[in-house]
């Protein structure tokens, strides 16, 4: 027997990320590397265990070995629990047939089986996309002050990014007035941030309509909320502060990880009470050699350098060989680096195996990002 | 597979480690950064397939406790089987036994519920990648009753303590000595049948001995088969602070970190979800071994940080130990000096200590 949960947690892991290029080819976007130890999913995984949120259902599609093999029973979140914890979810078949996963509200459609389980008052939807560290029991209490039907969370963003997301414009007490998918003219900056809280009922009431609806294509920002809004529910936006990225292509995920060199990042990873979690790789401190030169940056354990990095990010397991200089990169788990190798605004994939006197990427900040495939042998140069 | 049950005798361990374990016993003191001894035999067991190890504590052992917790880290979290703690306390009116054979007579249980055929002890200190199948492979193959594990090496001041073995050239030990000349350092470590351990133990305990490999073992020679396996890996004996200090230094040789750290099996040991080591950009790190959660804005050479130290700008460390969560105040300058966990160095302060005999600072003193 289940003990029933307040609020149950639904996190969409099932994007392919394509704009991440080789970086998502054999995984899900919520499963690439970031800040030299994490995956992007850690972060609303340890959200939701340092919000006192325990019982996460993870919708998984497109290529889900490496994350379902990562989240396993949940332990490194503490989510291995007898009453709730975390359970992969991913397409399966029924007595009517088999089928994927369209789009974001049919994946919580076809899962209600789930959520019912628990009999909750509330659930919260997540992306497994994004860069940010939030407190979901506080947009929970706003949520229920409001009693509202759905409460969406949201960010301020740079005018000129605006057209990027959903739009929100809100009434002084945060009702929301109005919502825009994607405007390409952008009434105002207020995005949502793909972060929704939902009383159970309701959502269940509308993703049945929307199910129903031969027209939609099942999507909470493009069908289901506009819906919502349209027949009047009381839909409230809360308003967050802080780090919060979308790092969706090559250059954001790059530009993200560098935001974390600054002497005091907005985005905190060393704060003891707001952990962010991450499955352990079984690696001994970081070696730095006589001769080595390491400034401004993030160096995980296991590493060994011998060279020089400047202004980088090196994930677990990594080297860098003597005379070889690596500056403003990103170095996933288990890179080697050789001898004399130049390294410029790059990403060099996992256990990418990079040949003495090499030359990668360029330091013309004008350019792209250099991007270097897992398991990459490369000799000789490369330039983005 | 034949099962083996995993001892790690942490009774009678020397402890020379004077500040460095006015808090702790010695298995739990913490050595590469990230580890704590016991980590080392715990992982060289689990690695040979054990799955029962108890630890026998008598002194000192809660952070010990802490550290092991249900095991999970060594994958000992077993619905059979698993890491046992066991204190040698007992109300027991007609218990007679002493010393490390209360170990056994109070915990009966233990050997009589687990299911394996042969026990292999072990303590904390002897710090190395061994593989214990092999030695149990070996002690089968033999028909010994006794299979002890030794390294022929350059004794040093710390294997002044340990027994010697002169063995004969079908690797029959002939005689444990303590004989300071004799290379064939004896690791602590050896394999027999659980059947025969019993009966041994139940002799000492009638005979009111109190130490079981001297008397159990070493005293019986004559009367059992005891075979030497000989261990050529490489091996570090801690227990003192100035061994401690000395092999902490060595692995910063990257053949030796390697040795103990890249080429065997992975070491566990209990996971902190700490970020990784940040450099500033005034930060010079050269020939050191950093941890993760370190924010270093200062200078660093030949040093071992262990997680979460902070070393500020115009700080220097040399030749030294820095546990986890130390803070270096700005211009500090430390050399041959082993920071327990927690210390703070204010500001400009000095600690400077002799490369033979270091410069050991208690848990949580601010200087």
């Amino acid at each position: 027997m289940m003990a029933r949960k307040e609020c149950v947690v639904m996190l969409l892991a099932g994007g392919e990320g394509r704009r991440l290029k080789s970086l998502t080819k054999k995984m899900a976007k919520p499963a690439v590397y970031f800040g030299g130890k994490y995956r992007i999913i850690d972060f609303p995984l340890s959200n939701c265990t340092n919000s006192g949120l325990e019982t996460v259902g993870v919708l998984t599609q497109y290529e889900p070995l490496v994350l379902n093999n990562y989240i396993g029973i949940g332990s490194p979140w503490d989510l291995d629990r007898q009453n709730g914890g975390v359970s992969v979810l991913p397409p399966f078949a029924e007595l009517s047939g088999a089928s994927w996963y369209v789009g974001t509200a049919n994946a919580v459609y076809l899962n209600f089986a789930f959520i019912e389980r628990h009999d909750p008052d509330h659930v919260l939807i997540l992306s497994g996309d994004h860069i940010y560290k939030m407190d979901y029991s506080r947009m929970l209490d706003f949520h229920k002050r409001n009693n509202a039907d759905a409460t969406i969370a949201a960010i301020e963003v740079p005018w000129k990014e605006a057209s990027r997301f959903g739009i929100l414009a809100t009434d002084p007490d945060d009702r929301i007035r109005s919502f825009v998918e994607k405007p390409a003219d952008p009434p105002g900056n207020l995005a949502s941030m793909g972060v929704y809280i939902f009383k159970w009922p309701v959502l269940k009431e509308y993703l049945t309509r929307d199910h129903q609806n031969p027209d939609s294509s099942h999507d909470f920002g493009k069908n289901v909320i506009p819906l919502m809004l349209g027949e009047g529910c009381r839909m409230y936006a809360y308003l967050f502060k802080g780090y919060w990225r979308d790092v969706g292509t090559v250059e954001s995920l790059w530009e993200a990880n560098m935001d974390l060199l600054e002497e005091e990042p907005e985005l905190d990873l060393n704060d003891p009470s707001w952990r962010i979690y991450s499955r352990n790789p079984y690696q001994p401190a970081h070696y730095i050699a006589p001769g080595a030169v390491v400034r401004k940056s993030l160096i995980n354990e296991g590493c060994q350098i011998y060279g020089e990095v400047r202004h980088s990010v090196v994930f677990y397991g990594a080297q860098v060989g003597e005379g070889s200089v690596v500056r403003d990169s990103v170095i996933m788990p288990c890179a080697k680096i050789g001898r004399n190798v130049r390294i410029s605004r790059a990403i060099i994939g996992e256990g990418a195996v990079i040949g003495d006197g090499a030359v990668i990427g360029s330091e013309d900040e004008g350019g792209g990002i250099a991007l270097i495939e897992d398991h990459a042998q490369v000799d000789g140069r490369v330039v983005c | 597979m034949n099962k083996m049950l995993g001892i790690i005798n942490l009774d009678g361990e020397q402890d020379l480690f004077q500040e460095l374990t006015y808090f702790r016993c010695g298995a739990s003191l913490p050595y590469a950064g990230k580890y704590r001894l016991i980590d080392f035999v715990m992982s060289n067991m689990v690695h040979a397939g054990i799955t029962d190890i108890a630890v026998f504590v008598r002194k000192k052992y809660r952070s010990l406790m802490d550290h092991l917790g249900n095991g999970r880290e060594w994958d000992l979290d077993r619905k059979k089987g698993g890491v046992f703690i066991l204190p040698p306390d007992w109300n027991d009116p007609t218990d007679h036994s002493k010393g490390d054979l209360q170990h056994f007579h109070n915990n009966m249980d233990f050997f009589h519920r687990g299911r394996a055929d042969y026990v292999l002890f072990a303590d904390s200190q002897q710090i190395c990648q061994i593989d214990f199948r092999a030695v149990l492979d070996s002690h089968i193959a033999s028909g010994a009753d006794v299979t002890v594990v030794y390294k022929r090496m350059e004794p040093a001041e710390e294997h002044r303590t340990c027994y010697r073995l002169t063995v004969d050239d079908h690797g029959n030990v002939l005689e444990f000595t303590k004989d300071e000349f004799n290379p064939n350092i004896f690791m602590n470590m050896y394999v027999l049948r659980k059947d025969l351990l019993l009966e041994l133990v139940r002799r000492c305990i009638a005979h009111g001995a109190d130490n079981f490999l001297r008397d159990g073992i070493i005293g019986q020679l004559p009367s059992l088969k005891v075979k030497a396996w000989a261990f050529d890996g490489l091996l570090q004996t801690i227990n003192s602070v100035e061994s401690y200090y000395k092999h902490s230094i060595s692995l910063l040789q990257p053949e030796i970190h390697r040795e103990l750290f890249l080429a065997g099996n992975p070491i566990y040991t209990k996971v902190k979800d700490t970020a990784p080591a940040k450099y500033l950009d005034e930060a010079a790190v050269d020939n050191s071994l950093i941890a993760n959660g370190c924010v270093i804005a200062g200078h660093v050479e030949n040093s071992i940080l262990f997680r979460g130290v902070r070393v500020e700008e115009g700080a220097t460390v040399k030749n030294s130990i820095i546990m986890q969560r130390c803070t270096l105040g700005k211009g500090a300058y430390l050399e041959n000096v082993i920071l327990d966990k927690d210390v703070t160095v204010t500001d400009h302060q000095r600690l400077i200590g002799s490369p033979s005999r270091p410069y050991a600072i208690p848990k949580r003193k601010t200087i």
